[in-house]
């Protein structure tokens, strides 16, 4: 079943929470929202289920227009940041709550959760009490609960947020293969950019109520709409800088620069250009084109097989995501090196104008 | 300012402690160096902010010390001590400004206004809540709440030492940038002990000099980021440190020869006779997902299927399936450019990154052996 | 939002019917009295705001309206602080809590009547604990011919009898405040008098506002302590608004002017809680 959100608004006492959503989420699809706290995340997540009313537009959900559907009445479920468990039900009696309210057989309710409990890997813990589990184990224990009734709809509101990072990145790919082969539209709230990446399937970027952009979640990357996207989409965010092409220069604050080929064909004007961290280097580069910037360092901070370099130039922040281990003393004096090639082109107003150009993806992706 | 020594310390919360397991921490001897940027990083449960409450005085350790500059502190409170310390969770003074909230320690001290003027407005300016200072605190948003919180333990400027409990939990993505930046800056603008407590190990190599990684209430590894991620001293360094963390592959001892899946590794004979020499313990072969190269299958011995690619924007991780042995799988981390058309890969595994545990810990050998 | 059906009404609808049984209809009726003088159930005239215009020039309303406010005043005053400071000395953990718990429970489990009664016992100045105590210090003590006396003993009944919920309301507040707090203020080096002022008050603040709204209404309506204690007396000296108004409508049977007494009384509550709550609650959006 897919999920349709046409022109969908909210708005409580005048002021907007969602402002025209307009999405189309296929059956079978993983949907990540990203965005920042209070950017709108759990607001539009509730409208999808059901739990509150937009003022103006329409939800529709397999074709079927659900907006003044009750929750109660849609197939839905959710799984929160808290941990959200019966505490004097067993792990068994919680996973198969939603069966018995639906009145399934009993020997069906103990397949099913004998089998989602297995695919979460907590088929051992089935006769204990919520309370005697870890963080992760309440959580897997949540998400079986959502996962065991075949929703139309299933919502994750930040379910990883609350614990340890490791098991984060355990359970990111442990969902990915859950979501593979169910036809299930599944859609999972994150503020975290490495996280809506790792978790594939489709981005949808919300600003203050906004949709901003939706597409595939590398191509949201790579191809982003406008500078909005751009920075929303990545971390640490994409550096910015303001330039200006004229008289075959190219200018950024004092510095002023021979014009790369690549953007000859640019009109006179005003520019802003992107360039991710990633990309930025120390070093002059072997092949193409670049853009050579004098900086001072604010700090480095060093992991263990990267560098994140804090930097300025004409007092915009910049910064650097280095491979392996530069140790630079706080005001140093360094030149960086952006590749063209790697750039993001923006009009003033924010719009995309020229974005690397990036091969084909892998052909078993 | 001052040095932080750890003497023969442990802790238990129960009364009579007989095994190991009874211990929250166990024994230990450690040493914070004055002016030293330190994160005490891992998992929940494994301890560390027991020891922080127990370094802070917040808690009284049940056996050992703890010494400042050679001193024992045991038996004095944290007001005693002259210890900061930023909470998880904001802690702010409902009822008063941002500023006095500021000011508050300063004012418990009995600091010239003047003083408490000057020093508030410092370190406001630090962190970026110069705007806020007559704002009622109650009424700001939890990473503003959070960075007051901090500033309290950063106003006074005669501490022994500033220890963070998790601050940054509820602070956004990218505010988490930024307020990191600013905490590092701080610390070298400052020169004052700082210890941070995570499970985030980002978090703490980009903040600290040196990283504890602690397990089972243990410091397992004290060491340099570099050196946790280069040479993890025992096996759960190498899986927590690093993300995906470090491949380990069960090895196997056949006719003195250490195998990996029925395939012989190429290695020194020296290494091998070190292998050949811990026979009947669990033996482990540890490498980071960063030095496995892809190759063409029929350029190496290790050989394996893609199972799964996980496109992480500014790079890539490869999950391959042995061939020898398909439930394993051996991560590789590749440049976002790689594309892999074919079927099967062959592993190349460079000597330099391959690190052996025997029972979890880290087998060495010296140079002159090789 | 639009309604999905209307089924949720008839769940509302018990509640409109009790409150109109229990307040609404009630009011009304006193309302109606009030600007009707009431011979008999058939002879009945409209008289307007007379009954209000006598009654707010009545100094029998004056009096005891004046010993009223003195009176609520006192029980705020000593009340709202000493329920504080029993709560604070409570014991956080450990089997005191269950004790101390259960101690202050008590006097809250006495019937008003038997309050009552037994300070009758207790003050008497020949047999009484507390009576006989203080006379035998030399303090000429005697309730029933002293009116300073009675008042008094009025006054330390009410705190006897209700300093327990103000401090049981204060303990549940005291123990919603979460440890970090309090390590978090220790290492600011805060004084045991800032850690009360700038995080138990204010973390305090919602209950107090229940403590004090509950024991102002209460004591501005108290009728039955001091009605078997002293029976309003010696004199009017605790002869206060409910007793007046009861001694009006059934001593007198004045319906009429009782009911607009009422109104009165029941607005004068409305204004005072009204200003507390304002009062208490004003700077929450402020800063």
């Amino acid at each position: 079943m897919s999920l349709q959100l046409e022109n969908v608004t909210l708005k409580v006492r005048g002021e907007t929470y969602i402002d025209e959503a307009n999405l189309q989420l296929d059956s079978g699809s993983f949907n990540v929202l990203l965005g920042h706290t209070l950017a709108g995340k759990t607001t539009l997540m509730r409208l999808m289920a059901g739990l509150d009313t937009p003022s103006r537009g329409r939800v529709w959900l397999g074709g079927r227009d659900m907006t003044d559907v009750p929750v109660r009445q849609r197939n839905v479920s959710m799984v929160y940041q808290q941990f959200i468990n019966y505490p004097t039900l067993t792990v068994f009696d919680n996973i198969a709550s939603p069966l018995k309210q639906a009145k399934v057989a009993r020997a069906e309710i103990q397949r099913r959760v004998e089998e989602t409990a297995h695919m979460l890997g907590i088929d051992h813990l089935l006769g204990r009490y919520p309370q005697a589990l870890s963080g992760g184990q309440q959580q897997r224990t949540a998400m079986a609960r959502a996962l065991v009734k075949d929703a139309d709809l299933v919502l994750f509101d930040e379910p990883l947020v609350n614990l340890d990072y490791k098991l984060r990145e355990s359970l990111r790919v442990e969902m990915r293969k859950l979501f593979a082969s169910r036809d299930t539209v599944a859609v999972y709230a994150t503020t975290e950019p490495a996280e809506a990446l790792a978790l594939g399937g489709t981005t949808v970027l919300l600003k203050e109520g906004r949709i901003v952009q939706s597409g595939p979640s590398g191509e949201v990357y790579r191809q982003p709409c406008n500078m909005e996207a751009a920075s929303l989409f990545g971390e640490p965010p994409i550096n910015l800088l303001a330039a200006e092409i004229a008289g075959g220069e190219c200018r950024i604050g004092r510095q002023r620069l021979p014009l790369p080929a690549a953007w000859q064909h640019l009109e006179e004007g005003h520019y802003r250009l992107g360039v991710r961290p990633h990309h930025v280097s120390l070093a002059p580069l072997a092949t193409g084109e670049t853009l050579c910037l004098p900086v001072q360092v604010r700090v480095a901070e060093i992991g263990g097989s990267e560098t994140f370099l804090h930097m300025t130039h004409d007092e915009i922040d910049l910064v650097a995501h280095l491979g392996g281990i530069h140790e630079l003393a706080v005001d140093q004096a360094l030149e960086i090196h952006l590749p063209c090639a790697e750039m993001f082109v923006f009009e003033p107003d924010g719009e995309l104008l020229l974005s690397p150009a990036f091969p084909a993806t892998a052909a078993c992706a | 300012m001052a040095e932080i020594r750890l003497a023969q310390l442990a802790h238990s919360y129960q009364d009579n402690p007989s095994a190991p397991e009874d211990y929250a921490l166990r024994r230990m001897e450690h040493v914070w160096e004055q002016g030293g940027a330190y994160a005490l990083l891992g998992p929940s449960g494994c301890g560390k902010s027991t020891l922080l409450n127990i370094m802070s005085g917040l808690l009284a350790p049940s056996e050992g010390e703890v010494l400042f500059d050679g001193k024992a502190v045991n038996a004095l409170s944290p007001q005693q001590r002259n210890i900061a310390q930023v909470f998880q969770f904001p802690v702010v003074y409902d009822t008063m400004t941002v500023f006095d909230n500021l000011a508050f320690p300063l004012r418990n001290q009995g600091k010239p206004k003047a003083t408490v003027e000057a020093r508030v407005r410092e370190v406001a300016a630090a962190l970026e809540i110069e705007p806020l200072l007559a704002r009622k605190a109650r009424n700001l948003t939890a990473d503003e709440k959070q960075k007051v919180s901090m500033g309290r333990g950063l106003v006074r400027d005669d501490v022994a030492a500033i220890l963070f409990d998790e601050p940054l939990t509820v602070i956004d993505p990218q505010l988490k940038w930024r307020l990191r930046r600013k905490l590092k800056e701080i610390h070298q603008r400052f020169n004052v002990t700082m210890v941070y407590v995570t499970h985030d190990q980002l978090e703490a190599a980009t903040f600290a000099d040196k990283i504890a990684v602690m397990y089972g209430g243990q410091i397992v590894q004290f060491g340099t980021p570099r050196e946790l991620f280069e040479t993890p001293r025992h096996t759960f360094v190498g899986y927590f440190i690093g993300s995906p963390g470090m491949n380990l592959l069960e090895l196997e001892i056949v006719a003195g020869r250490a195998h990996c899946h029925g395939i012989e590794l190429a290695l020194p004979e020296a290494w091998h006779a070190r292998l050949a020499a811990q026979e009947g313990a669990r033996l482990q072969l540890g490498i980071r997902p960063e030095f496995v190269e892809l190759v063409p299958a029929d350029e190496a011995t290790l050989t394996g299927r893609v199972d799964l690619i996980q496109d992480q924007g500014s790079f890539k991780i490869v999950d391959v399936a042995l061939t020898a042995d398909p439930t394993q799988l051996v991560k590789v981390r590749v440049d976002e450019y790689t594309s892999l058309a074919e079927e099967t890969l062959g592993l190349h595994l460079p000597e330099a990154w391959m690190r052996f545990y025997a029972n979890d810990l880290l087998l060495e050998i010296s140079d002159e052996a090789v | 939002m639009k309604p999905y059906n209307n089924k949720a009404w008839w769940l509302v609808l018990p509640v409109f019917v009790l409150v109109a049984f229990s307040a609404i209809i009630p009011m009304m009726t006193v309302v109606n009295y009030s600007v009707q003088d009431i011979f008999d159930p058939s002879t009945r005239y409209f008289v307007g705001t007379e009954w209000y215009r006598e009654i707010l020039s009545d100094p029998r309303l004056h009096d005891s309206l004046v010993r009223q406010f003195i009176y609520s005043f006192c029980v705020l005053a000593i009340e709202i602080p000493l329920g504080i400071i029993v709560a604070l000395s409570m014991p956080r953990r450990g089997l005191g809590v269950p004790v101390s718990l259960i101690l202050l429970a008590l006097p809250l489990l006495v019937p008003w009547n038997v309050v009552g009664t037994i300070w009758q016992i207790i003050g008497r100045e020949d047999i009484g604990l507390y009576g006989s105590l203080l006379n035998g210090l030399g303090i000429d003590y005697n309730y029933a011919s002293s009116p300073r006396d009675a008042w008094i003993t009025v006054l330390i009944m009410d705190v006897w009898h209700w300093t327990s919920l103000v401090a049981l309301l204060c303990y549940s507040g005291l123990r919603s405040i979460p440890d970090v707090y309090y390590q978090a203020a220790r290492i600011d080096r805060a004084s045991a008098w800032a850690v009360f002022r700038y995080i138990q008050l204010p973390k305090l603040k919602n209950v107090l506002l229940i403590a004090v709204m509950l024991r102002f209404m209460d004591s501005f309506m108290i009728y039955t302590e001091p009605f078997v204690l002293t029976g309003g007396g010696p004199g009017t000296a605790t002869t206060f608004l409910s007793q007046t108004l009861t001694q009006m409508a059934l001593g007198q049977f004045d319906l009429g002017r009782a009911a607009a007494f009422s109104l009165i009384y029941f607005l004068i509550i409305l204004l005072v809680t009204w200003v507390f709550y304002t009062a208490m609650t004003h700077n929450d959006d402020k800063g």
